[in-house]
């Protein structure tokens, strides 16, 4: 920073703090190649582990003989549950309070299951033998239909005493795992049979995968000298991995150190704890030596953490001028083999008790079945909050479905059911409490924005062309308005595995005035390297340039729960901001003693501190950092920093209005996505080219998921979509351009009123997508069709509208 | 494991000899064995150009071949693209206009980019999506990745010009 | 994902190759440009002893064009079909097939030959090869032979190459007339939910001929003559392209997958077909 900036815009500019479009200072090592993600990690040494999986989806294990393995020059050892069970590691506990087989113990539950480890010299070493273990299965059947499950005498946890509640509370038959509520039934119930209009659907939100770029890995190195395990890998959570670790092995927590090195995307897929962390430590302390595991492309989506899944049925009433007076959902939900879903303790179904949207709905119930079927374990959020997704999906669904029932215009149902801006901190009838909204301004600006009633118009002429058979094409118009609940949370409801789900960020200033921060969140892309410190730029008077992010060393961070769930800026991005005052509280006090005045007779202006009224007279907050090092200063102890950890009061409610327009082609069922307009509000915008990108990014994921992506089964539990051939990412052909817009509604109890937004655009992307087919539809009858909408899902729904006759 | 060969390979203008199985992958050999780990690994089936790097001129997914058809070959990866004082033009680009998020898919992506601009100087924005359709991001929705390339390509001719 | 281990050989003539082959039988396997077999060693879904890599085999990565016959050799890339002015002129349905195979890393490496020889129903160039009426050059010990590509496919991976027999080059006749190469698919980098290849004269104000192809409708290439004589001789009128659509229907036989059941396979086909029809007519 030059010093003898004076204009008072210059100096705020020189920061480069809130609100500027700072370019990302993570660039440079990726666009040169000098990224460090887990497996670019090379270790003397170093060994490679990979897994023997099951090709059944349900299976008793009758013997595994790893003798011909064993006998690949270059293999080590070849693990199986016999070898972790006197460790006590042939099972671990799950993010959901079940618990989960490490590697096989008796049968298996899924197709891709861990059956054994084996440890080799290098890969190719690793892959010759995992081909020559022998493994016995007695097939048994399968099920990967949840309501069959709920039937099915066939049991598919014999680990679990049948008649025992589960964490959760009471299940109903062996394949279930719980039922959670939130709201009033009775009343609701009672609204519903007395109303004017009742809308019903039934939707089935399909199993999909986040499916980063970069798939799950680690690398873990016991030094057994020193007693020490370090831990590097994909992990949103390390602090968090590292105290599970601690747990499962007993080695302490002070013994562990567990790096997030960079991560190439996580989306979600890299919260839990997988088999392959556990079975590389062992390996570790078992040869002495760095064990290296990266799952390939088919065991990521094959097994670490699918996403949604959820069936859900719902009915929503209203009166004839369609108000909405009740809302009610059942959701089965579908969690695989073992409840491994990554939420919160005390929310099973995450928050999918956000499913009244944006909507002044005053009776409501919600009522979630968790079921075990053959499938792979996981249930994270996938670029959302917890469950989020599968809420605002439902509850955009079903007002659309009410416009129909009421044959009402969809944006003008919603425009009169709108959570008003004065009802904020707006307590909804599932429990949350909204701290802040501005719907009607957000969606007036985003019809008016794309010409709504034009968009109408064009399309009745198209129905009408259409009809004439003139064209063969018809026009969808989506809609779709969101609340996503982010910042989890508050440590009096949110935990994960008992730790609270706090955040944290603690700051160094050095003598001549640059800064380190450190941070118990780790970007997967995000930038907090870059927005950070914009944070506390503004906060602290120093240019962000001159501050060092660094995350995810936890030996060296302050202890946080990690990224995912849109937590960061709300949570730690809170944490570093009230970091930063702790900071500017004590130049407070170093500033009056320079300037030979009362604490009170100078106040903060930029950069600097000016004795109030004299505005001549400051000092900066370089200068006073190099006082706080080199000055003597009664009461005062000497050096500048600071550590906070963030409680926040409540969670942060970032939302949007999205307008899509599509045209499809009714005869091959090929959609043609013609514009995309997206309004988010998510309170202070700290930096809005990284807010903008992350739009971009949330979008397309929300184009792959309504569009085409999905972990599909067959009957036998075969995973059919188990490669980048048939799992569906698109490609930049396939994707639009997006229009990006906003408003400003700050949280009112962050401490910068930011609420998050990397994952708004899934959140209200994917009901938006749908919603544009679905409406292109509704003029020939149709009411809801499941996605995802890939091309014969589309011309299904026309064909059995009649539209090929 | 099969008999080793001996490969010559020319990597970002350094002649590499060694002793390898023909069936190691060229991406192993670029990060594993000569420490190159710009390129990476995304879906091991070529689908998602993570791992492209130029090979005798043509934009190839190292991940789809073996070290023994690359034997002799010319591999050029972001390494050889452009370093800290000599950046290319996309690498400037691609951080000015917020062209990448995570990273993972950056240098693969470049490295691609690099190819198309030779061939197509001025390219139109449909032009470098079909001539991206290669590469995957998860990250950016390639609204920005588009226009980075197009602010290279304006960079890149406009300095051309300059020089004519 | 790391294939078996395997022998790997890089003759420098065609001797060389048959000389392998000849030695190693079923445990050798020749290789092009790869993308379609390396993924499947990959994944240990071929097991190939004995890798025989074509590239340093000369003469077979030319285009020749004479006054009545094209001539590609089978290692000739789709990057180089798509690059190729003179081919694209003169037969430019190529060019407009090969820009819609896979993506352009793998249109560098992947080649006309190993798209034709490999059998993968998925693969656009052997419909189009059958549409143009293309010859295929096997080579083995015994010599040199032709084979229409029209009778070239037995069954998915199954062809009447024998296992000792290199496809060195794909001869084809000039084409005359309309063309259009129509593909839907998911994404680029699929295989097609179903494509056509059309190829057609007009004489005077009516088709002088048509040939017609489909592609991933069958577990091989489907010709369909009864849907190109369908259209002859007609104006290529809504009657015409009705009676082509339903006999090329008579010769398909789609299976369910990912894309779709066969309900929908078997109309997108038609829709595909008639689409392709009429741009190649329009061009005639």
């Amino acid at each position: 920073m030059k010093d003898d900036v004076e204009n008072r815009e210059d100096r705020v500019a020189n920061l480069k703090g809130l609100g500027c479009s700072r370019k990302r200072v993570e660039d440079a090592r990726f666009t040169q190649g000098k990224g460090n993600y887990v497996d670019d990690i090379k270790l003397d040494g170093m060994i490679f582990g990979d897994f023997v999986r099951s090709p059944y989806a349900h299976a008793r294990i009758k013997s595994i003989d790893a003798a011909a393995a064993l006998e690949v020059p270059g293999v080590l050892a070849v693990l199986t549950a016999k070898d972790l069970e006197p460790l006590g590691l042939h099972w671990m506990p799950t993010l959901a309070g079940d618990k989960q087989m490490v590697l096989a113990d008796g049968k298996v539950l899924f197709q891709g299951q861990e059956v054994a480890f084996v440890v080799a010299e290098d890969r190719y070493a690793a892959a010759d033998g995992i081909e020559l273990v022998e493994v016995d299965y007695e097939e048994l059947p399968v099920i990967v239909d949840p309501f069959e499950a709920l039937q099915s005498d066939v049991v598919l946890r014999e680990d679990l005493d049948p008649n025992a509640p589960g964490a959760h509370g009471p299940r109903k038959h062996p394949n279930h795992i719980f039922t959670w509520e939130a709201g009033d039934k009775e009343p609701t119930e009672e609204v519903l049979a007395n109303a004017d209009v009742v809308a019903e659907a039934s939707m089935y939100y399909h199993r999909t995968h986040p499916c980063p770029l970069e798939t799950c890995g680690c690398v873990a190195s016991m030094d057994k000298v020193n007693g020490k395990l370090t831990l590097w890998g994909t992990f949103q959570a390390p602090h968090a991995i590292r105290t599970v670790v601690s747990l499962i092995s007993g080695i302490e927590e002070h013994n562990i150190r567990v790096i997030s090195p960079d991560i190439g995307g996580g989306f979600g897929n890299k919260v839990g704890a997988y088999p392959g962390y556990v079975c590389s430590v062992v390996a570790s302390i078992v040869t002495g030596k760095p064990v290296k595991w990266i799952e390939d492309r088919m065991d990521n989506l094959m097994t670490t953490a699918f996403a949604r899944d959820y069936h859900m049925k719902g009915r929503i009433s209203a009166t004839k001028e369609g108000k909405i007076t009740a809302l009610q959902c059942h959701v089965t939900a579908d969690h695989g083999g073992f409840d491994a879903c990554a939420d919160p303790t005390k929310f099973p179904a995450g928050f999918m008790n956000i499913c009244t949207g944006s909507y002044d709905i005053p009776t409501a119930y919600l009522e979630v079945d968790g079921v075990y079927t053959n499938k792979a374990p996981g249930g994270v959020s996938y670029r959302c909050s917890f469950r989020v997704t599968e809420a605002v999906y439902f509850i955009e669904r079903m007002i659309e479905v009410l416009a129909i029932e009421l044959d009402m215009d969809a944006a003008e149902l919603r425009r009169i059911n709108f959570i008003r801006k004065e009802q904020f901190p707006y307590t909804a009838a599932l429990g949350w409490e909204y701290d802040s909204g501005d719907y009607h301004t957000a969606w007036e600006k985003a019809l008016k924005a794309v010409d709504y009633e034009g968009l109408r118009a064009e399309q009745a002429h198209r129905v009408e062309d259409f009809k004439a058979g003139k064209t063969r094409s018809l026009m969808g118009i989506g809609l779709s308005f969101f609340t996503e609940i982010v910042g989890a949370g508050p440590v009096k409801n949110c935990d994960i595995l008992g730790l609270g789900m706090f955040d944290s960020c603690e700051i160094r200033i050095h003598p001549t005035g640059s800064a380190i921060a450190r941070l118990g969140t780790i970007s997967q892309g995000q930038g907090h390297a870059t927005t950070f410190a914009q944070i506390l730029a503004s906060e602290i008077g120093l240019p962000a340039d001159s501050i060092t992010i660094e995350e995810g060393d936890t030996d060296t961070a302050p202890y946080g729960l990690g990224t995912y769930g849109s937590r960061s800026t709300p949570v730690a991005g809170a944490a570093t901001a009230m970091a930063g005052r702790k900071i500017r509280a004590k130049a407070q006090m170093i500033a009056a003693y320079l300037l030979e005045v009362h604490d009170d007779d100078v106040e903060f202006d930029v950069d600097r501190f000016v004795v109030k009224g004299a505005p001549e007279r400051f000092k900066t907050m370089k200068d006073i950092a190099f006082a706080a090092y080199n000055q003597a200063i009664p009461g005062i102890e000497p050096g500048l920093e600071a550590v906070s950890y963030y409680d926040p009061p409540n969670m942060t409610y970032p939302f949007g209005a999205y307008v899509c327009v599509m045209d499809i082609d009714v005869d091959t069922g090929v959609p043609e996505i013609r514009r995309f307009y997206a309004l988010d509000d998510c309170g202070t915008r700290i930096n809005p080219m990284i807010i903008e990108g992350q739009v971009h990014g949330g979008l397309t994921e929300a184009l792959a998921v309504a569009m085409g992506q999905e972990i599909a089964y067959d009957d036998m539990g075969n995973v059919k979509t188990g490669t980048l051939m048939d799992f569906f990412l698109p490609t930049a052909w396939e994707v639009p351009n997006y229009e990006t817009d906003y408003t400003v509604t700050p949280s009112p109890h962050h401490p910068i009123g930011a609420k998050g937004v990397g994952e708004s655009p899934h959140v209200g992307g994917v009901p938006c997508f749908s919603n544009a087919i679905q409406d292109a539809f509704r003029p020939f009858g149709n009411r809801h069709t499941n996605m995802p909408h890939d091309h014969w899902r589309i011309w299904k729904t026309a064909n059995a509208l009649g539209l090929h006759d | 494991m099969s008999k080793k060969m001996h490969i010559t390979l020319t990597v970002n203008g350094k002649e590499e000899e060694f002793l390898a199985e023909p069936r190691e992958l060229l991406i192993y050999t670029l990060r594993e064995r000569l420490n190159i780990t710009g390129p990476h690994i995304g879906c091991e089936t070529s689908h998602c150009g993570a791992c492209t790097v130029t090979l005798n001129g043509k934009s190839v997914k190292s991940c789809t071949m073996f070290v023994a058809q690359a034997d002799g070959a010319e591999v050029t990866t972001i390494e050889g693209i452009g370093g800290p004082d000599s950046l290319h033009p996309l690498q400037e680009a691609f951080k000015e206009h917020h062209g990448l998020q995570c990273g993972y898919c950056t240098p693969g992506m470049i490295t691609r980019a690099v190819k198309l601009l030779e061939e197509n100087p001025n390219p139109t924005e449909e032009e470098i999506r079909f001539g991206m359709a290669g590469n995957l991001c998860r990250c950016t929705g390639y609204q920005n990745i588009v226009k980075s390339i197009l602010a290279a390509a304006a960079e890149m001719n406009a300095a051309k010009e300059a020089a004519e | 994902m790391i294939p078996a281990a395997f022998e790997y050989h890089r003759p420098k003539d065609m001797e060389g190759v048959l000389a392998v082959l000849n030695e190693h039988g079923d445990d050798a396997r020749v290789m092009a440009g790869g993308h379609s077999l390396i993924p499947m060693m990959k994944l240990r879904m071929a097991d190939v002893p004995h890798l025989i890599d074509l590239q340093d085999v000369g003469g077979l990565s030319g285009i020749d064009i004479s006054a009545d016959s094209i001539r590609i050799g089978a290692m000739v890339t789709q990057a180089d079909i798509i690059d190729h002015a003179e081919l694209a002129s003169v037969a430019p349905i190529l060019r407009e097939a090969a820009l819609q195979i896979a993506d352009p890393q793998v249109r560098y490496m992947g080649t006309v030959g190993g798209n034709v020889a490999n059998g993968d129903p998925g693969n656009d160039m052997p419909g189009l090869m059958q549409c143009l009426d293309a010859t295929f050059t096997l080579v083995g010990a015994e010599g040199e032979r032709s084979v229409a590509a029209r009778d070239f496919y037995e069954a998915a991976y199954m062809t009447a190459r024998e296992d000792e027999e290199v496809l060195t080059a794909i001869t084809l006749p000039r084409p005359q007339g309309g063309y259009a190469y129509e593909k839907q698919k998911r994404k680029i980098g699929d295989y097609a939910t179903a494509a056509a290849a059309v190829q057609i004269v007009k004489d005077g104000n009516v088709c002088g001929s048509a040939a017609i192809a489909m592609t991933n409708l069958s577990d091989v290439p489907v010709f369909s003559e009864a849907a190109g004589a369908a259209l002859f001789g007609t104006s290529v009128d809504d009657t015409a392209l009705k009676s082509a659509v339903s006999a090329m229907l008579d010769d398909i036989d789609p299976t369910e997958d990912n894309r779709g059941p066969v309900a929908f396979k078997r109309h997108v086909a038609g829709v595909i077909l008639r689409r392709a029809i009429e741009r190649a007519w329009s061009r005639a």
